[in-house]
């Protein structure tokens, strides 16, 4: 029993870090910019037919693909903010919800007409296939393998933005935009490297997401409510937040599968809402 | 707002003139544009009463389609259960008011982002239910075989039969005709006023003593009551209702609607209503690909005429004859 428990929690330690991939970019994009970015699942889904298309296409091995996604998806959200987004940031957040939703309609045909309508899966890279025993029942090495991703991105971002100059800067200019542009910093271009970062976050995960599902028009959407919990659960804008939102989301997912099966889909929903109700700017949020 | 009374007097004569031409509408177009008609009604209703929300008290909701898919489901079961439309529609009204007075309780104290987020959750509550619940709701498949059940009526025995799309289209037309000229009244009403005054001032309004949650509340009941009759009229129409009826794509359609035809007037939702079931009619002639035309119609919209069809049309005219009262410009 101990020994199912355990096994459930690694389970959800790993739908956590899946969930983490994805709530980056969206929480740093909104920490920073102030959007809240609808496409996001989209970009997500970019980065899966990206690295599909690097392998099947290209014949590029797992590593080059998963550059690929993230460079490919990065470039084109420089490019969004550049011409769509940048034009919205002083109007009500309606506008953004309604701007980055139209993307969504877009990209998913988008997405069909150039891939098809249909489910792919691609092959599992070398090396990670297969499974090895873990607390007495076999656990996919790929899915240790993101646990491990997921706490690489997580220390990357916090080296990235504790300890570098842009980090500061971006820091900066999250909290004050006046203030960092009259320091000297160039805030429009920041704001469209952090969307670039973010948007590259988003097509890494996708990537990442490639072996172990199939990729699919539409992927994108599920993954994007998702994401939003997270979110908002660990504050809006807040990126450790984030990191515990997923953890939460994650562990309550796979142990609400065990017990209450019939509302595991919901159980998420109802601690968002409770989060909200006590906390309205979530776990780790500043008022506001 | 200040018409005199021989203006309005004009007004209700051209609301009667409406009635009857759409009344009239059997006699020259073919049944199938008469179920688009219909579709065109149900997306009126449906981002009407989100209006009333979103244009009229500056509140996003973001999970609308709950209302409208408790409407439907509510609806469906009943008329599975026992044929009489009115008992059907009553039951699905019924069902997303208590729904709203649920969700409003807890929604109406976040403004902004997180009253968007709070409903998209709870919208996505409902919508797993839906999902989940297969033993009601029939999970993905949705209802099947939903009738188009009689209407009571004094003087028929068996009710008026509404099986001919022209008879359900009719009724749909008068029970339209009949919500919105109340949610014109409302939003004109005192209730209306101080639910403007505390969309541009909530500060204000709360410190002269309003109970401005109170408003709100109200507010988001009536929203979730009138998504409700647009749900519960899809059945009836299409004689399933489906899962995705709940989905969060479908909280976006009355947005849709709202800003295509022009949030700042009331008329607004309505005129966007139509252009979206018309222009997905004609893109999906030519193509599979008609959620693509819509998104880039609505990049167009949010990033050139945020005053939606209507607003732009008023500021055109305002242009033309300055010093003739128009709607409110884009915000």
């Amino acid at each position: 029993m101990v020994q199912n428990l355990l096994f459930q929690g690694l389970v959800g330690l790993t739908g956590a870090m899946y969930l983490w991939l994805i709530a980056a970019g969206l929480t740093l994009i909104f920490g920073v910019l102030r959007v809240l970015n609808f496409a996001h699942g989209s970009l997500y889904m970019l980065g899966a037919y990206f690295a599909l298309s690097a392998s099947l296409w290209m014949h590029q091995g797992f590593w080059p693909a998963l550059a690929v996604a993230a460079v490919g998806v990065g470039v084109l959200g420089v490019l969004l903010e550049v011409v769509f987004v940048r034009p919205i940031y002083r109007l009500a957040i309606a506008y953004q919800l309604l701007l980055t939703f139209a993307f969504v309609l877009i990209f998913n045909d988008a997405v069909k007409m150039v891939w098809g309508p249909l489910y792919q899966a691609p092959p599992m890279p070398a090396g990670l296939g297969g499974s090895v025993v873990v607390l007495g029942r076999p656990y996919p090495v790929y899915n240790l393998f993101i646990l491990l991703a997921g706490v690489v991105v997580a220390a990357a971002l916090w080296l990235v933005f504790d300890l570098t100059p842009w980090g500061r800067a971006v820091r900066a200019a999250a909290s004050d935009r006046e203030m960092a542009a009259a320091l000297g910093v160039n805030v429009p271009r920041l704001f469209s490297q952090v969307f670039g970062v973010g948007a590259g976050l988003a097509g890494l995960g996708g990537a990442l997401t490639v072996p172990m599902q199939t990729v699919s028009p539409g992927m994108g959407e599920n993954v994007v409510v998702d994401a939003f919990v997270v979110v908002v659960i660990g504050g809006l804008g807040n990126l450790w937040g984030a990191f515990v939102g997923a953890l939460l989301v994650g562990l309550l997912q796979a142990y609400g599968t065990l017990f209450v099966p019939v509302f595991d889909l919901a159980l998420a929903f109802i601690v968002m809402a409770a989060v909200l109700i006590w906390r309205p700017a979530g776990l780790f949020g500043r008022s506001g | 707002m200040t018409a005199p009374y021989g203006k309005a007097g004009a007004g209700l004569g051209a609301v009667s003139a409406v009635v009857v031409v759409l009344l009239l509408m059997p006699f020259w177009l073919t049944q199938f544009q008469l179920f688009l008609l219909v579709r065109v009604a149900i997306l009126a209703l449906f981002a009407m009463g989100f209006n009333l929300l979103f244009g009229y008290g500056g509140l996003l909701s973001f999970g609308h389609a709950a209302f409208y898919s408790a409407g439907a489901y509510t609806a469906g079961l009943i008329l599975k259960a026992y044929p009489s439309l009115l008992v059907g529609v009553a039951g699905g009204v019924a069902m997303a008011a208590l729904l709203g007075f649920g969700v409003g309780f807890f929604s109406v104290r976040h403004i902004d982002v997180y009253f968007s987020m709070l409903t998209l959750a709870f919208g996505m509550f409902v919508y797993s239910i839906v999902w989940k619940w297969d033993a009601v709701t029939g999970g993905d498949n949705g209802l099947i075989g939903v009738p188009r059940a009689p209407l009571a009526m004094i003087g028929f025995k068996h009710g008026l039969n509404m099986m001919p799309i022209e008879r359900y289209y009719e009724f749909t037309v008068v029970l339209s005709v009949v919500v919105v000229w109340a949610l014109y009244r409302l939003v004109r009403s005192p209730f209306g006023l101080m639910l403007q005054g505390i969309r541009e001032n909530a500060e204000r309004v709360e410190f002269a003593g309003v109970p401005m949650r109170r408003y709100r509340l109200a507010a988001f009941i009536i929203s979730a009551a009138v998504a409700g009759l647009a749900g519960s009229l899809v059945g009836p129409l299409e004689n399933t209702v489906g899962p995705d009826t709940a989905h969060w794509a479908t909280s976006a359609e009355p947005l849709l609607a709202a800003l295509l035809g022009g949030a700042a007037s009331f008329g607004g939702p309505l005129v966007g209503a139509f252009l979206i079931v018309g222009i997905r009619e004609l893109v999906e002639r030519y193509t599979q690909y008609w959620l693509l035309a819509m998104g880039g119609v609505m990049l167009v919209l949010v990033l050139g005429f945020r005053g939606g069809v209507t607003g732009t049309v008023l500021a055109l005219a305002r242009r033309v004859a300055p010093g003739r009262r128009g709607g409110e410009a884009a915000r």
